[in-house]
């Protein structure tokens, strides 16, 4: 009996994102804007002394330099990104299943800073396209403009009444992703959807 | 009705569009550009409502926002009360009708969408006049990043109501070619139909944008009806242009009676004559130009009623040369007529002393005692305000940070001034936003306009003097129409004492309606400085508050209605709770299910059956809601001994505690458990609610107070769910899902953590019970919840397992006599109030709130101690709230009262009700009889021990 | 909607910022010693000036950061902000 339920129950043990059940409707938005969820990203919230022998060493595993500027973000090896969350916090967001990198940067800090599995605890919203910024901008108070906020953006903020990282992705505002905690993650979809109605017959979102 | 008053040529509407309408059940017809107001006219109605206190009949007195009088009520597409006729743009289909002063909310839900949108610019231009256009077009050819900004329909603002010309062309030629050039801009953005409201700190607008109103049945449902704008601009150029100011005399408010530039605009831009045989009445020049357009259109204008001694002699050649009458040093000291004016009563007015009388006969007169400056949005932004004896109007001081004035709203009423004053302006604009002026040309490139007549000063003239006070009709010389407020209320208020304008305003409620008293607010300052004897200018006026225009809830609300009102946040299980049948509970912004009715089971079957399941077999929850805080650094327990009253450093790796935080003045904050996974490391629970508090908490004294400690904190409380595993049965349960795991009591005690599989994915196993039973706490990766707990559910089918929702663990844990923060504890609670002193420890040197626990009043025997209340009648329910008194009937107030309930419940394994209770010297009274007022009754109940079910604990390890 | 200027960030909206009161009151060590009315004083008391004001804030929707800012009561204006551990700034 044991052994059935487990054998039954691995099987059924796919994962589950945030937003798995929404993929169809976030599909279907209008062609200004292109929405899908970037689902189990690995995610580590580091915490070391900037310019310290800690983040020195995590520099060597992460094969990038620690972002300094404030909101701001950097790609390291491997996919890698490592995004400024605060003057001694980072977030490493890396392709699914790098369970190794949360070991390697431990190690290499050590006991001068901390690092902390923080992967389940937001997704990733990926929304592209010629109106991104647009859309946006229903419910961000930042200036998403490349002027303002170039390729390598990364700010936290409020996009509705929920708190996201934000991290532009190209030069043109047109690639952005949004990382918010998992329980938010449906009402910040619902959000989306709902905004962009406003553009279902709007020949510049065709 | 045929549009009998409309020209046959000229205007900004669109001849070729018939839009048909009904107002007050009549249908009429007019065209597209048409606001209702000027439809209406063109149909010879100028009776459009009656007033909110006197029943008189009102008419529309001005051409936008300013209209203190054309109320109307939308009743079609949608029902929305309180709109003036001058600002609802005519569309097919509109049925509105005429207010007696007060509309009628729909009682259905408005099925437009409203949307918020933010923008960012370096100067934001408002009002699209030849002021705000210069301003527009010099910002953007600087390349600024610019916004426009303008409430009517099309650029232009007086330009369109009057014939002016710029370069030797129609103005209006101008503007089309500025507007063009604008629009062209990559960085510029033009917004018509949208009325910036408010102007806040660091430069902040918000402005609405009517969308779809003009569009009546035909606007798109899926495109927000209205906008709000949230512009943060480098700087705003306030080019808001200026509202005529009119004189008050008696029967000033007759419908034909109309300020003498609205009737301009209606000639000039909607092609309507206003009426037929005219009397204008005027201190100030820009009236003549009214009377003489309205001839020219082939009006009759019978006099011209010329306050001052003398007309300007341009005026009065061009008056002459059309047979118009001017009579100087006259006024208008009354009219005549029911529904409309048809006659002004005219007499001369020398050392405030009025002759006799003459009547002329006419349907319209027009009024004009000149202009003031639209300071509102200045004024918001805290811009001072001076006053102009030679104006009587009220403008701008000197400029503030971020914004700046030009055009009319300064005060310059010259066509070539305010051009010049929209360039300078943005100038100014650009060097404050911090933009480089160098591609500009030296000197400014601005249309040429004609040569304007010499000027004669305006004579302030706040209101005539009544010639017949005592005529029995009561004061009707009319400050404000919309609250049917006369000279008269203004003087019984200056009468009885008061000295200032906000007083005079609130006695009187000048200024009040929907109008907030654009044409009313400034007359009102000049008649109370009169009656006082002091300067209108040293007695100010009004504060201007936002907004600008009304603005509906709605609109504000934008799409934060409905679903999106307030996240709704959700655990990785939510769906499989949903299709369990869940009724749902909100905590904070969670949906936490509540229970779980099965077969038409009320709440209290279902938590009956859902308690009877943890203590008899076997049940599970999803707790995922927990605040969890991941703690790390080789000073995190030193972190922890001075947060939580108890001892943390000497809790072993796999081991767990219960821990309290208290504030600084030693009242319960939080409470949860902490469970050691390192030496340097910890995992803190917080409760569901104070998750965010309680990290905030922390790091508010790690960052502030102890930036020595290395120790760092980071939020996972949704990289873990967490499934409650309870009952007799939890352990065969967890050994089916964990088959790597030692689940028996000693390799696996109380209060001790594992990591294992659960269904084949890494899991942390907490052994803590909330209930007394036998328990067990399955955290997982969120994303691997639903299977997990959906493989617990399937084992735990043998035993009958039951998912049990936050009334069943609030009743499980209220039997233990276990306090849930916010219930028990409302800040005002200690850990002994709760008979928790032996969380309190006596080895640390210090914590936070430890102190304060030996101040006098958390020693005095009297406080308020949790305690269990038996009602002696088993079957009674206490109110949650109830108050507790010491008597067994009701005295005449105050009765003393000893404390309240704080969580009442029906239990299965105590087969009866039961309550937790604060209550003064309560641990003293146990074995009391007290009382709980129900209803009309006082429920006897027996004081007892807070642990009310397995008081040995022998349950808990199963 | 007021702008406040992260010491680490930038200008953000205020609604991004938690208050939390008054700066540079240090909590006491040794508070053992107190007596009742000098711990009163420290948990319950705070200035409450009309003008400048040292206090604390904390860009709680940003990067969590708390530090401190010199507002004046009377005009919300905030005349500067500064990371903890930092001086307290000379304001006109």
């Amino acid at each position: 009996m044991t052994v059935d339920i487990v054998s039954r129950t691995v099987q059924d043990s796919a994962r589950r994102s945030p937003l798995g059940t929404y993929a169809g409707q976030l599909a279907a938005v209008p062609k200004g804007v292109s929405i899908r969820e970037v689902p189990f990203l690995t995610q580590l919230d580091l915490r070391v002394e900037p310019g310290g022998e800690a983040a020195a060493a995590a520099e060597r595993v992460l094969g990038v330099a620690l972002p300094t500027t404030a909101c701001t973000a950097v790609s390291g090896v491997d996919g890698a990104e490592v995004l400024w969350l605060g003057p001694d916090e980072w977030l490493v967001v890396a392709p699914a299943g790098q369970d190794a990198l949360e070991g390697d940067l431990r190690a290499a800090v050590g006991q001068q800073g901390a690092v902390v599995d923080v992967s389940a605890q937001r997704t990733t919203i990926a929304i592209s396209g010629p109106r991104t910024a647009d859309l946006l901008a229903h419910g961000c108070s930042l200036d998403l403009d490349p002027r303002v906020s170039p390729k390598g953006t990364c700010v936290q903020t409020l996009l509705a009444l929920a708190g996201v990282v934000l991290v532009v992705r190209d030069e043109h505002a047109g690639d952005v992703w949004v990382l918010v905690r998992s329980s938010f993650a449906r009402y910040l979809a619902d959000w989306l959807l709902d905004a962009c109605a406003e553009y279902e017959d709007d020949p510049s979102w065709r | 009705m045929t549009s009998s008053f409309r020209l046959p040529t000229g205007g900004r509407v669109d001849r070729s569009t018939e839009l048909a309408f009904t107002f007050n059940g009549e249908a009429l017809t007019g065209h597209r550009g048409d606001t209702l107001a000027s439809a209406l006219l063109a149909n010879g109605v100028h009776q459009v409502a009656t007033s909110v206190r006197l029943g008189r009949p009102r008419g529309i007195v001005a051409a936008g926002a300013e209209d203190p009088s054309a109320l109307v009520q939308v009743e079609e597409p949608f029902p929305e009360p309180m709109l003036t006729a001058t600002t609802v743009e005519l569309h097919d289909g509109l049925v509105a009708r005429g207010l007696p002063g007060q509309g009628r909310l729909a009682d259905e839900p408005d099925p437009a969408r409203y949307d918020a949108v933010h923008a960012h610019c370096d100067v934001l231009v408002v009002g699209a006049g030849p002021a705000g256009l210069t301003a527009a077009l010099t910002a953007a050819r600087a390349g600024a990043r610019v916004v426009l900004v303008d409430e009517q329909r099309e650029a232009g603002g007086s330009l369109l109501g009057a014939p002016e010309r710029l370069d030797g062309a129609p103005a209006l030629d101008w503007v089309a070619a500025a507007v063009d050039e604008l629009t062209a801009h990559r960085d510029v953005r033009v917004l018509q139909r949208t009325t910036a409201f408010g102007h806040y700190d660091d430069g902040f607008v918000l402005a609405l944008e009517k969308r779809t109103d003009h569009l009546g049945a035909q606007a798109p449902a899926n495109r927000a009806r209205q906008r709000v704008w949230r512009i943060r601009a480098g700087h705003v150029v306030v080019a808001t242009g200026a509202h005529e100011r009119p004189i008050v005399f008696a029967g000033n408010d007759r419908p034909g009676i109309m300020l003498a530039g609205a009737a301009r605009t209606y000639l000039n831009r909607y092609a309507v004559l206003p009426g037929s045989e005219v009397v204008v009445f005027t201190s100030d020049d820009a009236a003549y130009a009214a009377a003489v357009e309205i001839a020219d259109a082939g009006g009759h204008v019978a006099a011209v009623i010329e306050a001052r001694a003398k007309a300007p002699a341009h005026w009065a050649e061009e008056c002459a040369r059309r047979g118009i009458e001017v009579r100087t040093g006259h006024v208008v000291t009354g009219t005549s007529g029911t529904d409309r004016v048809t006659r002004a009563h005219v007499a001369m007015l020398a050392d405030g002393v009025v002759g006799p009388r003459t009547g002329i006969a006419c349907d319209t007169l027009l009024v004009s005692g000149g202009w003031n400056p639209t300071v509102h949005l200045y004024s918001q932004a805290r811009g001072r305000l001076r006053y102009d004896a030679a104006l009587g109007a009220f403008v701008p001081g000197e400029e503030i940070d971020r914004a700046s004035v030009a055009g009319s709203a300064t005060g310059e009423f010259t066509l070539a001034g305010a051009l010049r004053s929209g360039h300078d302006a943005a100038r100014r604009a650009l060097a404050s936003a911090g933009l480089s002026t160098e591609g500009l040309p030296a000197e400014p490139e601005l249309p040429v306009t004609d040569p304007e007549p010499p000027a004669q000063p305006t004579r302030v003239l706040w209101s005539v003097p009544d010639p017949d006070p005592d005529a029995g009709h009561g004061d009707q010389r009319f400050v404000d129409l919309q609250r049917d407020a006369t000279v008269g209320d203004i003087l019984r208020a200056t009468g009885a004492g008061m000295r200032s304008v906000e007083h005079v305003k609130r006695y009187t409620t000048i200024g009040t309606a929907h109008d907030q008293g654009k044409t009313s607010g400034v007359i009102a300052s000049g008649i109370v400085a009169e009656a006082l004897g002091v300067d209108v200018g040293e007695l100010g006026t009004t504060t201007f508050r936002p907004p600008y225009t009304p603005v509906a809830f709605a609109a504000l609300a934008g799409r934060d209605r409905g679903v999106l009102h307030d996240p709704v946040r959700v655990t990785a299980v939510h769906d499989w709770h949903v299709m369990h049948g869940a009724e749902f509970e909100n905590v904070g912004q969670w949906k936490r299910p509540w229970y779980y009715p099965q077969d038409g089971e009320d709440l209290e079957t279902a938590v009956l059956r859902e308690c009877a399941a943890a203590r008899e077999s076997v049940a599970m929850m999803d707790g995922s809601t927990l605040g969890k805080i991941d703690v790390q650094g080789p000073d995190a327990a030193e972190l922890l001994d001075r947060l939580y009253t108890n001892l943390m450093s000497s809790l072993k790796v796999g081991s767990v505690r219960y821990g309290v935080m208290c504030g600084l003045d030693g009242m319960v904050i939080d409470d949860g458990t902490v469970i050691r996974v390192a030496d340097d490391r910890f995992l803190v629970t917080t409760t569901t609610g104070n998750a965010a508090k309680i990290l905030d908490w922390m790091e508010e004294w790690v960052q502030t107070e102890w930036p020595e400690l290395r120790v760092h904190l980071a939020s996972v409380t949704e990289q873990w769910a967490t499934i409650p595993l309870v009952g007799p049965r939890s352990r065969d349960v967890l050994a089916a899902v964990a088959p790597d795991l030692d689940v028996s009591n000693d390799a696996f005690p109380f209060m001790t953590w594992r990591d294992t599989g659960v269904a084949g994915v890494p899991a942390r196993v907490c052994r803590i019970s909330f209930s007394g039973e036998l328990a067990y706490e399955v955290n997982v990766p969120a994303w691997d919840a639903l299977a997990v707990w959906e493989a617990i559910f399937a084992a735990g089918r043998q035993w009958g397992i039951t998912p049990y929702g936050t009334e069943t663990m609030h009743v499980l844990r209220a039997e233990k006599g276990y306090p849930i923060i916010g219930q028990e504890t409302d800040g005002t609670v200690t850990p002994q109030d709760l008979g928790m002193a032996w969380v309190v420890s006596k080895k640390k040197d210090d914590f936070v709130g430890k102190r304060s626990f030996s101040r006098p009043e958390n020693l005095r025997p009297d406080r308020k101690q949790l305690v269990g209340l038996l009602p002696v009648d088993g079957d009674v329910l206490l109110p949650e709230g109830g108050q507790v008194v010491e008597v067994d009937a009701l005295s005449q107030p105050p009765v003393p009262m000893l404390g309240h309930v704080t969580s009442s419940y029906r239990s299965a394994a105590l087969g009866r009700t039961f309550a937790l209770a604060l209550v003064r010297s309560g641990r003293e009274r146990v074995g009391q009889t007290l009382y709980v007022p129900l209803e009309d009754e006082l429920v006897p109940v027996t004081v007892t021990d807070s642990v009310l079910f397995d008081k040995e604990g022998s349950r808990r390890d199963g | 909607m007021q702008l406040i200027a992260c010491p680490h960030c930038g200008p953000r909206e205020e609604t991004e910022f938690h208050y939390g009161g008054q700066a540079h009151v240090a909590y006491p060590a040794g508070n053992a010693t107190l007596s009742d009315e000098e711990w009163g004083q420290f948990v319950f008391f705070r200035d409450n000036p009309k003008g400048p004001f040292a206090e604390r804030w904390v860009h709680s929707a940003g990067c969590r950061r708390w530090f401190n800012a010199v507002r004046d009561t009377a005009t919300h204006q905030i005349l500067a902000v500064y990371r903890q551990g930092e001086p307290k700034p000379v304001v006109a």
